[in-house]
């Protein structure tokens, strides 16, 4: 009992800075506390994490908690596989409940075209080992009972793109847990600390300045979602991003009648019911660019409607808060992760709405290249150098909502 | 909140009544090679400031515009017709 009671800190806290580490890792979200965790599995502890806010303060801790992976190429579909079976091993590992539930994934179809999508989808998925399948409108409702399938509504459902592994997961444990194994290590968290600028030496980056002093740096990460393409202009690396808002919502608890993730692109929607009986819904981003996170009525307008045309039970839920975060968008929907053209500065950036998913993955195989100096395989077709060369992996129609 | 942004034609609307067309991008002089070709396609400045941008009155007049706005407040300090707007000053060149 007074275990339960004593007040524990999950990290410890590092007073200063120290003048130099092997490792700098910028953004203290779900992917660099991630990197820095499995830094720590291959022996490199002299690493710190520097975030300008509170430590998963950005898109970790603003995401919806879904994770899955029946995108559509096949090295998309293969690298978000591996980061769910890593997830799938990560309570046990990191020693935290992290309320992972494989409740499954429903991608709605409301058109001939949208279940072709899927069908091609689920070919690719099976490809790949994934459990991934489109089923009709009677194995809907038995999965969802809850759910109104229709047929008189303005987007009549045809079929789904029905995902089993998929499921939600608490985020804020996710960040948490990653923060606390990393700092076990050895790894240094500094939160409020913000990158100001970097000195570069040829093809080098030598140090990273901060609002709390200069800090050399033997290899940079930069894993900082919506602000990557700030930090890599630090550098002098250009970027193929831009910055979106994105909005999400949660009511107030209702009963639980709802025990799948449903997703619709043809009526920017996905929603889950929390442990707690939280309905916690999204949209898609807004198309114009922007460092600004705030929402938007018309956001809240049209997720309702949309919401209450499947769910008509919730039409008398509250709104309990609405939130908004910042997206990076590639031109291809898929992230960038490895090597820039400079020799020990990496990134981890081009996440839009899907960068919480992969965090596991992400910390696995930057922690590699950091290691290794070798490109790990399951990343290679993500490379910086493919926007150059124009050899896109096109997840349009699989990673963003409103594809 | 969203903002309003003035149409050159029809006056202040709702941003939801427009496209946006993206950050100003300048085209690359002469014949661009591959690398060069697609650095221009894909590569964007994304600041976090005052961008000059591109927007489609969609569901007005249609008409393509130029609008000054400050990414980080969505503050719009001007919109024009293409050959009124002001000269480009802070562009940085592709």
């Amino acid at each position: 009992m007074r275990d339960l009671l004593r007040r524990r800190r999950m990290w410890r806290r590092r007073p200063e800075l120290k003048p130099r580490y092997d490792v700098v890792i910028l953004g203290g979200g779900s992917h660099g506390l991630a990197t820095a965790y499995y830094l720590r599995r291959l022996g490199i502890t002299d690493v710190a994490v520097l975030e300008k806010s509170y430590i998963g303060s950005g898109a970790a801790g603003r995401n919806t908690t879904i994770l899955r992976s029946n995108y559509k190429t096949p090295e998309g579909a293969r690298f978000y596989d591996a980061s769910v079976k890593l997830y799938e091993g990560l309570g046990a590992e990191l020693g935290y409940n992290l309320l992972f539930s494989q409740c499954g994934h429903l991608t709605l179809a409301h058109s001939d075209r949208a279940m072709f999508v899927m069908a091609n989808r689920a070919e690719v998925n099976r490809l790949q080992g994934i459990d991934s399948r489109l089923i009709g409108p009677d194995e809907i409702r038995e999965l969802v009972p809850t759910m109104y399938v229709g047929p008189d509504t303005t987007y009549p459902i045809h079929g789904a793109l029905y995902h089993p592994p998929g499921g939600i997961i608490r985020h804020d444990a996710v960040v948490w847990a990653f923060a606390r194994g990393a700092d076990e290590g050895g790894a240094e968290i500094h939160p409020y600390t913000e990158v100001t600028g970097m000195e570069r030496e040829g093809d080098r980056i030598v140090a990273v300045q901060t609002n709390r002093g200069r800090v050399a740096a033997g290899v940079v990460v930069n894993c900082t979602a919506g602000w990557s393409t700030l930090l890599c202009d630090m550098a002098g690396v250009r970027l193929p991003i831009t910055t979106h808002v994105l909005q999400a919502c949660v009511t107030e608890p209702v009963k639980p009648f709802l025990d799948v993730v449903i997703v619709s692109s043809q009526m920017h929607v996905y929603l889950s019911q929390s442990d707690r009986g939280e309905f916690v819904m999204g949209s898609e981003i807004e198309p114009w660019t922007t460092y600004r996170t705030r929402n938007t009525l018309n956001f809240l307008q049209d997720l309702a409607r949309h919401a209450l045309e499947l769910f008509p039970q919730l039409e008398h839920a509250r709104l309990l808060r609405a939130w908004a975060g910042l997206c990076d968008l590639t031109p291809d929907y898929s992230p960038i992760l490895g090597r820039t053209e400079l020799e020990n500065f990496h990134v981890s950036a081009g996440w839009g709405t899907y960068g919480f998913k992969a965090a596991p993955i992400v910390g696995r195989t930057m922690a590699e290249l950091v290691a290794t100096g070798c490109t790990p395989d399951l990343i290679a077709p993500f490379s910086l150098e493919r926007f150059y060369e124009d050899r896109l992996v096109s997840e349009l129609a699989a990673a963003a909502v409103s594809h | 909140m969203s903002f309003l942004l003035t149409c050159p034609n029809c006056g202040p609307r709702e941003v939801t009544d427009f496209a946006f067309g993206g950050e100003v991008t300048a085209r690359p002089a002469g014949r661009p090679d591959r690398r060069e070709l697609n650095a221009y396609v894909y590569f964007r400045d994304n600041v976090a400031g005052v961008q000059r941008e591109w927007w489609l009155h969609r569901s007005g007049c249609r008409q393509w515009f130029l609008a000054e706005r400050d990414t980080r407040t969505n503050a719009v300090a001007w919109t024009a017709r293409p050959e009124e707007a002001p000269a480009a000053g802070g562009d940085r060149a592709a």
